[in-house]
This record gives C-alpha cells, structure tokens and sequence, in this order.
C-alpha cells in the first residue's frame, strides 16, 4: 500500500488492524490507539479518500490502498490549516485525540464548501475528546468554514 | 557600548494566552507518548487478570504459557523480589494476586513475549484455578461489618443548635470513569547492573518511584523513572497499574519490555471516582439562616486503599459546601468491598458531597418560599469566615457572594443554535422542538487546594541559565492542562528572558515535584518556578551589577552592561528550590483544625432542554463564574473550565460504570457513555481574579472546580425542566420518564 506518498509493505498477521501495521510495523505512532474498537476516531485515517477508523480496517484488506495518516496529511513540511487553527485556537489539551480530529477535521474542509459548527459538531462526532470539552476546538475550526482547500 | 531601547513587556509571559509550546508536536502525531516508545529487541508484556470479584486461587499452573514459541517470562507473586504489597496512602495491594482474587480484573500474572499478540496468547494460556467465593459487593453491608477503610465523624458548635424549617433527603452518585484517552502504558528498560530505567505517563513520578523501588527491592539509585508523554489523567495516574509489572519483566528477561493496557483492560487498570450513598438533613431560621446541616456520607472504596481516606476526608470536610453553618455533624465512612477500588478523580470527592449539599440547598429554598440564589447569598462562605465543618478560618481569597453573583447577573442566553441537530433527540432527529421542555439550575461549589491533614507537600524545580537560554527543570507531570505554558510564562515574567524551556528530569535528577492532582501544579510548580527564577534573576544582576536581565544580558536603565555569554563564562547560574505551601494539620479528634492550605469556588448555572416522553436530555448551556486568584493563561484556564463542566455533564446525564456483584458490565466506549461534540454545551465563563495568600501572581489551581458544581447545576436543571425529585446522577431516561 501506499502510505502518506511512500510504496510500504508489511506483512500483517492474521486479522492484524491497519492501525496496528501503521504503528508496531511501519513506526508511524501518530495515529492513536485509545479504544481500537472504532468509538474515539483516535486513530482516524483517510483510507482512498474515506474518513476511517483505522482499527477496524484489516490491513490486509488495504492492500494496495492510498493511505494518509496526520504525519501525511500536511502534504509537506508545513502545517495544514487545520493544524494551524488547532494550535492557535487552543484546541489541543493532552493532544491524545488531536492526531484524529486533525485527520477527520481535513476530510471535513477538502472540498473547501462552507459549514456551521453543529455541521462540524456532526462530522467530528466519532472523535472523542475528554480534555477540551470541544469549545476551543468548534471555535478553531469554524473559522475554516468555506476557506479555498 | 551600544545602547538598545529595551521593550518594557516580556513576550508570553503572565497573562497572555501563549500558544502551549507542545501544540505543533502534537497536532503533527509527533508527540511521544508513553504508548508510542519502541527498543531494540524489546517484548511485549500481558497480564492475567481474575475473572471474579472474589475467589480462593487454588493454583497457577504457568507451564502451557511458558511452552508457547516466542514467550519469556511467565511471573506470579512468588517472584515480586521485595516488598509484595503497594499502594498510595497504605501498602495493602499485592504486585500480583496473593492467594484471593479481591475485585474483577485484580492482576494475577504476567507474561512477555516476542510480540503484542503472543503475549495476549500467553496470558490465555496461563491456567489458573478457582474457587470463587461470595463477594462483598454492598458498601452498607460492609460499613455495618466494620469492613472501612476509614470512618470519620466532625461534629462543630452546638449540638442542640435547631432551625424551624427542615428539609431532609437521601442522595446518590454513580461511579464515573476519568476515560483519559491514553491508555496505560510504558517501557522498561533494563541496565547492564540489575537496574531498571521505567518510561512512564504518571501524575506524579516520585511516588512511583517509591513503591517500584520497594517491589523491586533495589536501591534507590537502581530504578530511574522518565516522564513520557501522557495521555490525560483526571486521576486515573495517580496509582500504580503497570509500573512495577513492567520494570519485573524486563530484570527478569533482560530485554526491554512494552505494555500498552487496551481500553477494557484500561477500565480495569486504574481506580474510579467513588460512587456514594448520602444523606442529609439542613435545618434553617426563616430568614434562611443555615443553623445545622447534619450529613452520613457513605463512599465505595472497593477492594484495596488507593486514596479513599482523603477522598472520603474531601467528601466529609466540604459536606456543608461554601456556606456558613452554626452547627455541623458528619459522619462518613469509605467501605472495604470487592467491587473495583475507587481513588481519585477530578474533584476528589467533593463532588459527591457538592451534589448532596447543593440538592438540599435547593430544597431548602423551596421549603423557605425563598429565592434559591437569595439563599446562597444569605449563607456564601467568604474571607475571614470560618469552615462550617473544621472551623478553620478563610485566610486568602474566597469570593463566594461574587461568583454567585456575577454568574446571577450574567444575562441568560439561549443556544446559538437553532439546528434540529441539537435537540435533545439529537442526529437521531426523534425530538420535536414543541416537545422540548426547558430547564434552568444554579449550584455552587468549593475546593480544597494542594494536599491537607498536614501532608508535607513540596515541589522541587531547578531554573538554569545558560547562553542558550533560561531552562526550568521539573518532574511535574503535564497531564494536558497546560503546566508547560504556565511555567515557562512564569519564568519568563520573573525574569525578564524571553529564550525559556520547561524540562522535564528523571529522578535520578530531580527531587519530587509532588502531584499533578488536588489543583495543584500552578500554584506548587509555578511557585517553586517563581522563587527559583528570582534567585537566578538576582545573582544575573549582581554579576553584571545592574537592574533588569533579558535574553540579550543584563541592563542598567537602557543600558546593555554585560551581555548574556559574557554573563555566564564564569559558568551557568542555577538555583534548586524546594517550594512548600504554608503547613496543614491533622484533624483533632472531632474533625477540627486548620487541615487546608487553600480553597477556590465556582458556581454554574445549567440550561436543558428535555423531551419529557423519551427522557432525553440536551445540555445547552452551562455558564460559570470561577475564582481562579490570577489568569497566568486565561486561554487555558477558559480550557480547563470547559472540559471540566464537560466531565461533570458526563456525570450529570449519561457516565457510569455498571456493577453486577463486582463485575463491571460496561468495561468499554461503546458501553461507557462519553460526552462528544454533538452532546457539548456552550459554554460562558466569569473568570474572577482576587488574589490569593500564596501561589505565584496570586494564582489558584483551576483545574477541579469545573468539575464540583457542574453536574448539581445540570441536574437541578432536570429538576426544574421536569418536576421530578431526581436524587440520583447520572440521571437516565428512565427517570425522567418514570419507568
């Protein structure tokens, strides 16, 4: 598969998760493991283009997949926008859930159409945040709405 | 020499909402933490955990586990080399099982094996025999056999003190999960001389430290515990889970060794907030006088120590809440069963109490005829007051009457949004907006600050000022609140350097910087950032014998004297402070004396909206006035307050773990209900500065007030919206719709 740009091979056993070849196999520890059961969106990733949990993807059916994870989803060296408004809005506590609200929050803002925070409430719905209380976050990212991707 | 107009105001430093300096790693997924570590040639660990809340363990037999291709160790208790049992207040809890199971989940083995799956297969494999017994599982039952781990009665004024008008009720709180996101997990590296490096996330590493060193039976010098980064806390990292689990697994194979709990095991793997059973009788003159709040305060400690008496000393101290009370007598008690052991969370205690005081606070108003926030006001505890319960006197700030008042006057706004989305039925859409009932409810709350009952509670930091800048040393455990910002703004405001770095050191480098729990660290670890920074400032300026010092040298007027590398050729300037906050007492023998070092309120004013038919409940808003000393970082204290009212609407409408005879029903995220953006109300804070009598600028610890008086508030607000006594948080569907 391809991850983040790069041709990768692993060779995952038996039902083995995305996220747990993306992590203990290629060492791509951003995408986070808090309840790999596919209800905190920790350990978000765009899998050819879909928003998905990557603990409930079997890595073998990614085989030959596009895969962009938050270490890719700048697309460079620099920040995305989305990461730039997390980190001067104050969005980011312990920064366990930030790596998946980065991820889910970019698929939200691709298109560059213009939402409304219950819309961005909605669409970050599968991410859980236990610090926040999801206040700065809301406020950091509706300032994004409708901006050019 | 040249002279520069030196800018009066130091960048980020107090009083600003600088921008965290760990933001960027994190956004990026480039932040460490304690789970993301990785060595050469390292295991995996597992644990073998009871299936029972109580059972004989007739045998352990480790063979097939140790048979497995690719397993190393397979430990049980007999290999524990020093001390056997651990625990924070009192050693009562074995490193692994000793003979009887005691609560559902109690660690009985551990393996290490070549990878994570093995060692899930291995720890499968272990065959341990039971015998399972009755368990223990009612705290009543077991206050009335004497099975408590403490018992606590304050009685101060005069007993026979009576008020005409009486309101008495019984009150409960469930158990709540602090659900930090991160898992427990660490890396235990051993050394070439029988030593032991532990990376870890934790509240507070030198305690850690203390209990690891004593199982191990090493020297102190033998273990070293690394700060890695930490997944949030809210207390659940206050006990040992995997700490010494791991450095034995990695003496014993001599490979590092890697341990990440998932979340059921997680559920498991640490303590929980302490459900409790209260009740309450408060007697009032008709003016609404409090004269006599009497209160039994019953907490489930479950089945080892951890922190249940000074949880239960929390819960009990603050059983009147902010108000002055001629007459008090508590009784309360934290019972010994086999359910799950509970400790500290966010609030430690007193938001139990706060939902019982603050519901009969309500009651009282109603039985009065008298206005709910007129009563608060008539009774607010301030400065210069006395603690209706110990009777210690209110030495720094307490603006009780302004809290409730500014929050009063706040004018009540409705939701921004009129989405059908935000209805009580959610994206499920099942709630028409002309079935909606609104309510509103007000609830006011106190916390302690720091650690009481004369606890010796210090914070070392070492501030070092080199030509590369000024770097703060600490083992202060930044859990996400934001301490890494505070202290590099501290520094940088006492000082004048702007280049300023917060470090975190091992201990084998540093001494305790005491918890990150009890509101404590802005105050403690920015206090003791504070007074080394003056130190450092002071000897900067006598070496360049002038007036002010910034990251270009030292300054006399306008002057640059000496410049920074000139100022440091005779060497670094470095000062090591141990900082204290001013001394507690114990409690004498009625539960009196001056057992705090500080106290802060809050009051929060809820909004619901709820559809009456299928009890479904909306938090709309939950607006706050909070007594916060001094913002040192107003963008994270407004950070602080909005997820601790988060947590306490969690508590409030939907968090709990479920117990049957000990077994826990809910042990995951789908069964465990957390809060999510759709369920986050908005949010309106007060931030009320009034300086408090110690602490750096005057600041108060903000982390656990949010959390007191934001589950009373929500509730009372289902109160108001639906008519309905509601004794008991979480409130659930049915029992608003009275199934």
């Amino acid at each position: 598969m391809t991850v983040n740009g790069i041709e990768q091979t692993a060779d995952p056993v038996g039902p083995e998760s995305l996220l747990t070849t993306l992590r203990d196999r290629l060492g791509l520890y951003g995408s986070k493991n808090a309840c790999e059961q596919g209800e905190c969106g920790s350990c978000s990733v765009i899998l050819d283009g879909e928003l998905v949990c990557s603990c409930l993807v079997m890595a073998a059916d990614a085989d030959g997949s596009e895969v962009v994870t938050v270490e890719g989803i700048a697309g460079g060296d620099g920040l995305h926008r989305v990461q730039q408004a997390m980190i001067e809005g104050s969005g980011v506590q312990c920064g366990f859930c930030t790596p998946g609200i980065v991820v889910a929050a970019a698929h939200l803002f691709a298109t560059g159409a213009p939402v409304t925070a219950d819309d961005i409430r909605e669409a970050l719905a599968g991410n859980i945040c236990r610090c926040t209380g999801y206040g700065a976050i809301v406020r950091a990212l509706a300032a994004l709405s409708g901006e050019a991707p | 020499m040249t002279t520069i107009t030196r800018p009066d105001r130091t960048l980020d430093g107090v009083g600003t909402s600088m921008v965290r300096p760990d933001a960027p790693a994190k956004t990026k997924g480039e932040f460490a933490y304690s789970s993301d570590l990785h060595a050469e040639g390292m295991l995996w660990g597992a644990t073998v955990r009871s299936p029972h809340s109580r059972a004989r363990i007739v045998s352990i037999d480790v063979a097939p586990a140790l048979a497995m291709a690719g397993v190393h160790a397979v430990l049980t208790l007999d290999d524990v080399p020093g001390s056997r049992v651990f625990g924070l207040e009192r050693p009562d809890q074995p490193v692994l099982a000793d003979g009887e199971a005691r609560y559902w989940g109690e660690p009985i083995a551990i393996v290490a094996a070549e990878d994570r799956e093995t060692a899930r297969l291995a720890a499968a494999a272990v065959r341990v025999d039971y015998e399972p017994l009755t368990p223990l599982s009612d705290p009543e039952e077991a206050e009335a056999n004497g099975s408590t781990f403490r018992v606590i009665e304050i009685v101060n004024g005069d007993e026979t003190t009576q008020g005409s008008v009486v309101v008495e009720g019984h009150y409960e709180v469930g158990q709540q999960d602090q659900a930090p996101l991160g898992t427990e997990s660490g890396l235990a590296v051993p050394d070439e001389e029988g030593g032991v490096d532990l990376h870890i996330s934790t509240q507070w590493l030198h305690v850690d430290h203390e209990q690891v060193v004593a199982a191990l039976g090493l020297r102190t010098d033998q273990v070293r515990l690394h700060m890695a980064g930490i997944g949030g806390a809210f207390g659940a990292r206050e006990d040992l889970s995997l700490q010494i689990h791991l450095c034995m697994l990695a003496l014993h194979t001599r490979r590092p060794v890697k341990m990440v709990y998932d979340r059921a095991e997680s559920f498991v793997g640490h303590v929980h907030r302490h459900p409790a059973r209260m009740w309450y009788r408060h007697e009032a003159d008709p003016d609404g006088t409090l004269k006599r709040v009497q209160a039994r305060v019953l907490l489930d400690g479950g089945a080892y120590a951890s922190t249940s008496s000074a949880v239960l000393a929390n819960a009990c101290y603050f059983a009147v809440g902010p108000y002055r009370c001629q007459s008090v007598a508590v009784h309360g008690a934290a019972a010994r069963t086999n359910n799950p052991p509970a400790g500290a969370m966010r609030g430690f205690g007193a938001v139990q109490s706060c939902f019982g005081y603050e519901s009969q606070m309500d009651r009282l108003a109603e039985a009065l005829g008298m206005d709910p926030i007129e009563l608060r006001l008539k009774n607010a505890l301030g400065h210069g007051d006395r603690l209706a319960t110990t009777g210690q006197l209110i030495e720094g700030s307490l603006p009780t009457r302004r809290v409730i008042e500014s929050l009063d006057a706040m004018p009540m706004l409705d939701s921004e949004s009129d989405d059908p989305r935000r209805l009580p039925g959610g994206t499920g859409l099942t709630t028409p907006a002309s079935a909606v009932q609104r309510g509103v409810g007000f609830a006011v709350g106190i916390k302690n600050l720091a650690f009481s009952e004369g606890f010796d509670d210090f914070t070392e930091v070492r501030a070092v000022l080199t030509a590369d800048g000024l770097k703060i040393g600490t083992a202060a455990a930044e859990v996400g609140q934001g301490l890494v910002s505070v202290v590099e703004q501290i520094a940088r405001s006492a000082t004048g350097m702007e280049n300023v770095r917060m470090v975190w050191d091992d201990t084998a480098h540093i001494g305790s910087a005491g918890s990150t729990s009890a509101s404590r660290q802005t105050q403690m670890t920015g206090g003791a950032a504070l007074a080394a920074c003056e130190a450092v400032l002071a000897e900067a300026l006598r070496r360049g014998d002038g007036d002010r010092l910034d990251d270009r040298g030292v300054w006399r007027g306008d002057e640059l004297v000496v410049s920074l590398a000139d100022l440091l050729t005779e060497g670094p300037i470095e000062h090591l402070e141990r900082f204290r906050h001013p001394p507690t007492e114990a409690p004498d023998e009625r539960g009196r004396g001056n057992v705090h070092a500080g106290f802060a309120v809050a009051a929060h004013r809820a909004v619901v909206d709820v559809d009456l038919e299928l009890g479904l409940v909306r938090v709309v808003r939950v607006d706050t006035a909070q007594d916060i000393g001094k913002a040192i970082n107003p963008a994270a204290v407004v950070g602080q307050i909005e997820g601790g009212i988060m947590q306490g609407v969690g508590l409030a409408v939907m968090e709990e773990i479920v117990l049957d005879e000990g077994v826990m029903k809910n042990a995951s995220f789908t069964d465990y209900l957390l809060p999510t953006f759709l369920d986050a109300p908005e949010v309106e804070a007060i931030l009320i500065e009034e300086p408090d009598h110690w602490g750096p600028f005057g600041a108060k610890g903000v982390g656990e007030p949010p959390a007191i008086s934001s589950t009373a508030a929500v509730v009372a607000a289902i109160r108001a919206a639906t008519g309905k006594p509601l004794t008991r948080t979480p409130v659930k569907p049915e029992d608003i719709v009275g199934l």
